[in-house]
């Protein structure tokens, strides 16, 4: 949250940072200080009884970071098992969390105004984790709101 | 007591100084309870250790603060200035008698009686004297600076030679070893595929120093706990002195290892329960012996790991909790109104004296008793996360047991894999290993490689893997199927991990069993803590993530019940349930499966073999005519051939079908089983409760498992109003104790009195019986067992006969051995009648006679 809302101003109106992802054919952005890490493929060890977002765990440099794939929080298909994944590492209450992605692509700066409402025809699940749209050189950029995708419903877990 | 100056200082200045912020800042806000509470817990903290370290100056001071600190608590005060004033008055006192003491190393000589005096004055609820609060300062000043010019020795106890290191840092360099032991490992790793070269040998010194460097760190963070205990044989010692009584202090588990910030934590805790156990828990030797037993109490201090806990338990043998008095004293100060305590249990209201400002004990001592205690104790315990319970039998003592969550502590654990994944199991509950063929076809091929030399085999009753394990069934859990994983290859042997749970054993079966290795424990993720299988994860040497097994919180995920006694000492008892008489127990085989079950053979009317062309189907079922009745045969488990009309009658077909006949008066039905294997004379033992419908549990006779049969379930099944319903249609029914320790007797005996018309009651030892008297529970008739633990059916008959509710009712006496002396002890005693285990008529019989004669008269 507060990663989120720390904008830098700059000569006209505020503006932020975003790391690109990619999930399915969707362009995704996360605030760059929200953003711990960015890692490559990893090894990563399943968690059996787990909810079916969790992945499992991976040792990120001596520290046990949980991994959750965003495909499945977000109810997109599964990724082909050998279509690598890559990891954005952000943290919450001191506790590291890597959303699994398909695709991290570049850091984009971006004015705060020109940041649009949720359409209110988006899908729940998307619409409860995006914080707004953008537009991105021609594609529609969906703000992901880390706090609430890290809101898992245990409830849900066999 | 030197040893222990330095620490009461730093611990004293430290509390000084956050006093002087708090009073000030109550000043400003008197309505605020939290700062209340922080200074009269601190306050009443210096107290308590100056009582202890013996300094009386100190202790009186701080004593007539409190008083006045605890009439502002209870609101019988107000915060005005000049209260605080006088208090802060009262600090500075202490600071000048702390200040001396820190270069002398004893007490200053001064008088305070003008301080106290005041204190006193305004504890009284008089108005605040004359002289201003600020005036009995320059006392302290005149004395203060005396000793320090005398002091030729120097620096005196107080400098240390500790630093106080904040816990982030240990984190910090903790994490950091971490990942330097990580890059050592791969670093090795490169330098094997290398050969020798220039680099080996330093980096043979550097893997060196990363071992040492990560035992020194960790070293850092870990203590005995004995540590925090040594110094509570003295502080008994002091307390019986001045309590008059006599106090042993039993401690075990002194070596048990500690983070240090859980063990900081958990001294004044500690010191609080063990001041209040001699304190109100024990009685003075007058009223022990009074009591019956030994003039010396004894305090017991345990403590040690349990799955990824580590469990303290401070027990004494004491009076015990008197729930009237809680009941009492929580509605004399509000925190309850009667309607609220009358639908609470024991255990809610046991957990009353963990409130704030409640004391039950009558006069407030300078020891304890001002209800800071146990209120401090759970804020602390609760702050690293722990747990306190309370198990308490009134007149027979108490125990807490604290639970602290391992999350810091490094423990060596069991590396074992299953379907494929691996995991930590901590070496602390694994009792041992046993290598087994699969299933029956191990016959002398897998061997177990435990010193019993056997072929060891996975046994099933029914679907449920068991072992016999030295004559004793282990319940066994597959970790795979547990945790829903998909199996891995079919692996030739397997291995059972024994471990310790509660106070039983459970068998986890694993693929593979690889090495022991010391792992750091860390907490699972948030979102991970309802799995309560885990007790953490780690991180192995070759740098993989693994979960940590919870021995615990798997044998609850497999609904095997961890019974443990309120004393926790009650392992041995508790695991077993039955009793140690022989008794004629028929086996014999049903349910299709092959399964052995037993059954108590003087329960059985009459074992027949119907032919099968006698039996007819009627629309209930299957029924034959028997004794010129139909009676309803009841088929067990859906492997019998009777099981349904639809899988009747398969393959060859036997002429006849073995059926136990269960009788009861006029009616009877018979159970359809598969064959009858043999009658033997064995200790009926349940070891496994049961799971499955229609079974008590599972027991080892003649050296088999065997399944014990709940008759109670199968007679219902062939006549629903077979308990109850149309029999004895007399006017009201009556009611029967039944007191019986052991589980299988009770549990026989309910549903036969129970056919017999009455309404019944058990309890499982005369205590209990007892507290149903003293309860109100209005009886008619009495059934107890003679040999039973504690108290025996001789002394509850006599203490029944002595006097209360139910000293006119007639009791039977039960037992397994018969004999005129035993009969005539039983009589002299106050037993109306005496009845065989088993002679299901004898006893029916009596207590019709019993209950019907005082009607009649």
């Amino acid at each position: 949250m507060s990663a989120a809302t720390a904008t830098a101003s700059s000569g006209h109106g505020a503006s932020q940072a975003y790391v690109t992802l990619m999930l399915g054919d969707q362009l995704c952005g996360v605030p760059v200080l929200a953003v711990r890490d960015v890692l490559a493929k990893q090894p990563i060890a399943r968690i059996p009884l787990a909810p079916p977002e969790v992945a499992g765990n991976l040792n990120l440099r001596g520290r046990i970071v949980t991994a959750i794939d965003l495909r499945q929080r977000l109810r997109l298909p599964k990724r082909a098992p050998d279509a690598g994944a890559m990891s954005v590492v952000t943290e919450q209450g001191s506790e590291l969390y890597a959303l699994l992605v398909d695709q991290v692509s570049e850091v984009v700066t971006l004015n705060t105004a020109d940041m649009e409402r949720n359409p209110p025809t988006l899908p729940p699940v998307w619409a409860e984790n995006s914080r707004g749209i953008y537009r991105v050189s021609e594609r529609l950029m969906v703000v992901l709101d880390v706090e609430k995708l890290l809101q898992i419903d245990i409830g849900m877990a066999a | 007591m030197d040893d222990l100056l330095p620490e009461f200082l730093a611990e004293t200045n430290e509390s000084l100084a956050e006093l002087d912020l708090a009073l000030v800042k109550l000043e400003r806000n008197p309505e605020d309870q939290a700062t209340l509470s922080l200074i009269f817990r601190l306050v009443h903290t210096i107290k308590g250790t100056c009582g202890f370290l013996g300094l009386p100056r100190l202790e009186r001071v701080a004593h007539a603060a409190e008083n006045v600190l605890g009439r502002v608590r209870d609101g019988e005060l107000a915060v005005t200035p000049d209260v605080i004033s006088l208090v802060l008055a009262a600090l500075d006192r202490i600071k000048a008698i702390v200040a001396g003491l820190a270069s002398t190393g004893a007490e200053p000589a001064g008088d305070d009686g003008a301080v106290i005096a005041d204190l006193n004055r305004m504890a009284a609820g008089e108005a605040p004297s004359r002289q201003t609060a600020g005036r009995p300062t320059p006392a302290p000043v005149e004395e203060a600076p005396q000793p320090p010019a005398d002091a030729q020795a120097g620096e005196g106890p107080v400098g240390a030679q500790t630093i106080r290191v904040t816990v982030e840092v240990l984190e910090e360099l903790m994490t950091l070893v971490g990942e330097l032991v990580l890059t050592r490992n791969q670093l090795l790793q490169l330098s094997r595929t290398q050969g020798t070269t220039a680099f080996s040998a330093p980096l043979q010194r550097l893997s060196h120093i990363t071992s040492d460097l990560q035992e020194g760190v960790m070293k850092t963070r870990m203590q005995p706990i004995g540590s925090a205990w040594n110094k509570l044989p003295r502080l008994v010692r002091d307390l019986a002195q001045e309590t008059g009584k006599k106090i042993v202090l039993e401690m075990r588990g002194q070596e048990t290892e500690l983070d240090r910030q859980v063990l900081e934590l958990m001294r004044d805790p500690l010191t609080h329960m063990v001041r209040n156990s001699a304190d109100h828990g024990l009685e003075t030797p007058e009223e022990r012996r009074a009591a019956g037993k030994p003039e010396t109490g004894r305090i017991m201090l345990n403590a040690f790991h349990e799955g990824g806990h580590i469990i303290i338990e401070i027990a004494d043998d004491g009076r015990g909790l008197d729930l009237d008095k809680i009941r009492a004293k929580a509605l004399a100060k509000g925190l309850a109104t009667e309607a609220e305590l009358a639908v609470m249990t024991e255990a809610q209201i046991r957990a009353f004296i963990f409130r704030a400002g409640f004391s039950t004990a009558a006069a407030i001592t300078a020891i304890s008793g001002r209800g800071v205690g146990m209120d401090v104790v759970r804020s602390n315990i609760e702050r690293i996360g722990g747990t306190i319970e309370l198990a308490s039998t009134f007149g027979a003592g108490s125990c807490f047991t604290i639970k602290i969550p391992l999350t810091l502590a490094i423990v060596s654990a069991l590396i074992v894999s299953a379907a494929g994944e691996r995991f930590a199991i901590p070496q602390i509950s694994v009792m041992e290993l046993v290598r087994v063929g699969d299933d029956r076809e191990a016959g002398g091929g897998a061997r177990g490689d435990t010193e019993a030399g056997t072929a060891m085999a996975i046994e099933h009753i029914g679907e449920t893997p068991v072992l016999r394990l030295r004559d004793r069934l282990l319940p066994l859990v597959s970790l795979g199927s547990l945790l829903q994983m998909e199996p891995a290859a079919v692996s030739e042997t397997t291995t059972v991990v024994v471990t310790a749970v509660g106070s039983g054993l459970l068998g986890i079966v694993v693929d593979e069993v690889f090495d022991t290795e010391e792992i750091v424990v860390k907490p699972v993720a948030p979102i991970l803590r309802h799995v309560t299988m885990f007790s953490g994860n780690t991180i192995l040497g070759d740098g993989s993530v693994i979960m940590i097994l919870d021995p615990n919180g798997v044998a609850r995920s497999a609904g095997v019940s961890s019974r443990s006694g309120p004393g926790g000492s009650a392992a041995a008892t508790t695991s077993t349930s039955g009793s140690d008489e022989r008794v004629a127990l028929l086996l014999f085989r049903a349910g299709g499966a092959g399964a052995t079950y037993a059954v108590p053979l003087s329960l059985v009317a009459r074992l027949e073999d119907i032919p099968v062309a006698k039996i007819e189907y009627a629309a209930s079922g299957p029924v034959t005519q028997y004794r010129g009745q139909l009676m309803p045969l009841v088929a067990m488990g859906a492997g019998s051939r009777f099981a349904a009309p639809g899988c009747a009658a398969e393959g060859e077909e036997p002429a006849s079908q073995p059926v136990l006949v269960f009788a009861d008066g006029e009616r009877s039905m018979g159970l359809m089983v598969d064959a009858i294997i043999d009658v033997v004379h064995d200790r009926l033992r349940i070891e496994l409760g049961g799971g499955e419908v229609g079974v008590l549990g599972t027991a080892v006779i003649a050296g088999q498992a065997a399944d014990v049969l709940d008759t109670g379930h199968w007679l219902t099944l062939a006549w629903r109003d077979w308990f109850g319903g149309d029999r004895p249609a007399t006017a009201a029914r009556r009611r029967v104790l039944v007191v019986e320790d052991s589980d299988f007797f009770r549990q026989l005996l309910v549903p036969t009195l129970s056919a017999a018309g009455y309404d019944v009651t058990a309890a499982g030892s005369v205590a209990e019986a007892l507290r149903l008297r003293d309860g109100g529970l209005v009886v008619d008739a009495i059934v107890s067992d003679i040999e039973m633990p504690d108290i025996d059916g001789f002394g509850f008959a006599q203490r029944v006969r002595e006097g209360g509710p139910w000293a006119e009712l007639p009791m039977i006496a039960l037992t397994g051995r018969g004999g005129a002396a035993d009969e005539s002890r039983g009589r002299d005693a106050g037993f109306t009648d005496y009845c065989q285990k088993f002679q299901r008529e004898a006893l029916i019989e009596s207590l019709r006679q019993c209950l019907s004669a005082p009607v009649l008269a």
